[in-house]
């Protein structure tokens, strides 16, 4: 993990004292509601009337115990005793009080984790494969060049007041697993001809008119990161639309001016500022990326006879270990190791929460199981990425215990979902109850391994926390007449075949929708060619037609016409 | 005449920002106009004695051909946290290298100083609300940077190449 030096913890502390400060003026009345908001968004901090809402970033998603066991700490003191992970890796708490965030922010300063840029038109926390370092098809370890870039966005003064927020997604490996064309700007680490570079995407996002990001350039070289990125910014800043916040993304530009007129813009400022004092200002040099590469250099692992075990023999004699062992467990790179998924889905859970317990368990496992580290993913779970083969039985007994282990990576019940009217003061409809209803449907383990790989993602509003338009199945809240109402799209994927999902039809009632999920499904499980086929290919292959016709069956017409009478 | 910050001190501003006015400046006035009043009065009061007003949308390399005699550059915000300006300022001075007075107007408040500073900008005109003391000391309401900008920051990756260096008892910069 990235350990801060004196610079760092200083400027954090600097940080820390101006919110601070900026609180202060606010609660006696010497600053406008209206300033205070874009600052305290800045400081990760959506405040609403009753449910204040702080976002504390993950940087990459990667979370070391010491900072779990401050987590279990700041829930316990500052909250209701649990926190919420979200689809960019970061962690939300729903009830901190205003006049102690800024005590809040100096406890978790003292562990390396902070809310800057967290919210508001900045450049917000950088995503990353939550198997950075872990994976066996990486080509690069991404992670250094993501805490060189957060370190140059940290604070950056030309780009702190953006037209909208910018995010940027990181993956070093053939398969994306961070979601990352769903990003203002993509960057794909990789390899040529043995010389390290960068794929840059630009244009990605979610929320209203949900887009894939387009490759700018196919090659960067490893040296200019921060110069590619400034040019971005840059042309963002410059470019982007103040005139409407339903427009002000970098994807809009890239829509009204047409791909070449913007990767023309983009290479321009590119090659001016290579050519400029700038250029050689933010030139990384091959000593700075190894630098910050030891701080994420691969932990002790023990050689493969010490680490390796044969589970297949205590996989026979235990079933629900086997099931663990199948959907919650993956391959690693090392010999003997393998990565362990920690499910935040366990029944009757909303997706991505974690009591102030699990955190404590977590800190724990990670210290005894995984060189104290743990990642969070955009599918809001959690990875264990270095566990020796031995120590698997041990750690899914104790993961059990800790409400953890449900065996549900992928499938049905691994529902995504952003906390929704419950908690959020810009959702239209609530999102935990439904993934509740859906999940009871689906809860048997041999019903998810039937129906096999799918992802089902839910946003209470068209912002899009939730994914929906990158879920196989997605569903969007809306709003009808102060009712609450959802959409379904079909056939998105945020990964390497990353697409937009389709919309279905009409929205459906409350009390329509878990039926019209459990519909969808089955219209799956009866058109498939074969059970190997999952519910994304075969969606390809036959379409929307048949999914729809069986989602709007005369019956459930019948139906929500009667209730809407 | 209204208290502005010029190079981190409080004092009064010399100079008049005439948005509409219709009367033809003199030389001794110091006035800061609009692009278009600038082009049409420099030739006769001389680029010297004249500051110009750009909008947050002009286009700064491609102008300051024309405009780099100007004795003052201002910059708007229209709102405080549009920082379209502060792209243009970095551009100014970094690769235009302007060396004049770049100053901010427009919805300067307290909580902007800092940015501005770091921008480039040496004189601000803050909102006539804000506190002038408390805009002074908000330029160094945060000491260290990672990133260079307009203020002579060192990057921090620089910078630790140097400790590095000093680590390892090498002469390397």
């Amino acid at each position: 993990m990235y350990r801060y030096d004196q610079t760092d913890r200083e400027l954090l502390r600097q940080r820390t004292e101006q919110f601070r400060d900026q609180t202060r003026r606010y609660l006696a009345g010497e600053l406008p509601e209206d300033d205070f908001r874009q600052l305290r968004l800045r400081n990760g901090l959506y405040q609403q009337r009753h449910a204040p809402m702080l976002r504390i970033s993950v940087p990459y998603g990667l979370l070391g115990s010491a900072q779990l066991r401050a987590m279990a700490h700041v829930v316990r003191a500052y909250d209701k005793g649990y926190a919420h992970f979200t689809t960019r890796q970061n962690i939300q708490l729903n009830w901190p009080r205003l006049e102690q965030v800024p005590d809040l922010l100096a406890e978790l300063a003292e562990v390396q984790l902070h809310s800057i840029q967290a919210c508001g038109n900045d450049t917000r926390n950088i995503t990353c494969d939550y198997l950075a370092g872990a994976a066996d098809d990486e080509q690069v370890d991404p992670r250094a060049y993501c805490e060189l870039l957060r370190q140059f966005v940290t604070l950056h003064p030309e780009f702190y007041w953006l037209p909208r927020k910018f995010k940027f997604g990181f993956s070093g490996a053939t398969t994306d697993r961070a979601a990352t064309r769903t990003n203002d700007a993509a960057v794909h680490v990789l390899r040529r001809d043995g010389v390290i570079g960068y794929r840059f995407f630009v244009g990605g996002g979610l929320g209203r008119l949900p887009m894939l990001g387009q490759e700018m350039n196919g090659f960067v070289p490893e040296s200019d990161l921060l110069i590619y990125a400034c040019a971005i910014l840059r042309t963002f800043n410059l470019f982007g639309r103040r005139d409407n916040i339903h427009k002000a993304r970098i994807k809009i530009v890239l829509r009204e001016w047409g791909i070449e007129r913007f990767r023309a813009a983009l290479e321009t400022e590119y090659a001016k500022i290579l050519a400029s004092d700038e250029g050689e200002q933010l030139r990384l040099w091959p000593e700075d990326i190894e630098r910050m590469g030891t701080h994420f250099s691969a932990p002790p692992y023990r050689p493969a006879h010490e680490a390796g075990a044969d589970l297949a023999e205590r996989a026979t004699h235990d079933a629900r270990f086997a099931a663990w062992l199948k959907r919650n467990v993956r391959a690693h790179k090392m010999p003997g190791y393998r990565v362990v998924f920690v499910s935040l889905k366990a029944p009757e859970q909303a997706p991505g929460d974690c009591t102030a317990e699990q955190f404590e368990a977590l800190a724990q496992l990670a210290d005894a199981y995984s060189f104290g580290e743990l990642r969070a993913t955009y599918d809001q779970n959690l990875v264990l990425p270095d566990v020796a083969e031995r120590d698997l039985h041990a750690l899914w007994l104790q993961l059990e215990a800790a409400r953890l282990a449900t065996p549900n990576i992928g499938l049905t019940t691994d529902i995504v979902a952003c906390p929704g009217l419950d908690f959020c003061g810009l959702a239209n409809a609530g999102t935990i109850g439904v993934t509740h209803e859906i999940y009871r449907r689906f809860d048997s383990l041999e019903a998810q391994y039937d129906i096999g790989p799918i992802r089902i993602t839910m946003s209470g509003c068209m912002n899009g926390c939730g994914h929906h338009s990158v879920g196989h199945i997605g569903i969007l809240g809306v709003d009808k007449h102060g009712e609450e109402w959802y959409q379904v799209t079909l056939g998105g994927s945020p990964g390497n075949d990353a697409s937009i999902g389709e919309r279905v039809g009409r929205a459906l009632a409350r009390s329509e929708i878990a039926e019209g999920i459990e519909r969808l499904i089955h219209t799956y499980l009866e058109r498939r060619s074969d059970e190997e086929e999952t519910f994304l290919e075969c969606y390809r292959r036959i379409g929307l037609a048949p999914f729809k016709a069986r989602l709007y069956g005369t019956e459930a017409e019948a139906d929500s016409e009667a209730e809407a009478a | 005449m209204s208290r502005i910050l010029r190079h981190r001190a409080i004092v009064e501003d010399d100079w008049t920002l005439a948005v509409d006015m219709t009367a033809a400046p003199s030389a001794a006035d110091r006035w800061i106009v609009p692009l278009a009043r600038w082009r049409a009065e420099r030739d006769t009061l001389g680029a010297g004695a004249l500051g110009v007003l750009l909008p947050n949308t002009a286009d700064v390399e491609t102008l300051y051909p024309q405009i780099a005699a100007s004795p003052v550059i201002a910059l708007q915000f229209p709102a405080f946290a549009d920082g379209r300006a502060l792209t243009q300022a970095v551009l100014l001075r970094n690769r235009l290298g302007y060396r004049g007075e770049l100053r901010a107007v427009g919805d300067v408040v307290r909580d902007l100083v800092f940015w501005l500073g770091r921008c480039g900008f040496d004189v601000l005109v803050p909102r006539p609300d804000q506190d002038l003391e408390a805009c002074r000391q908000a330029l160094d309401e945060i000491r260290l940077a990672y990133q260079p900008a307009a203020d002579g920051h060192t990057p921090i990756w620089v910078r630790r190449r140097a400790s590095a260096a000093d680590a390892t008892g090498s002469n390397a910069p």
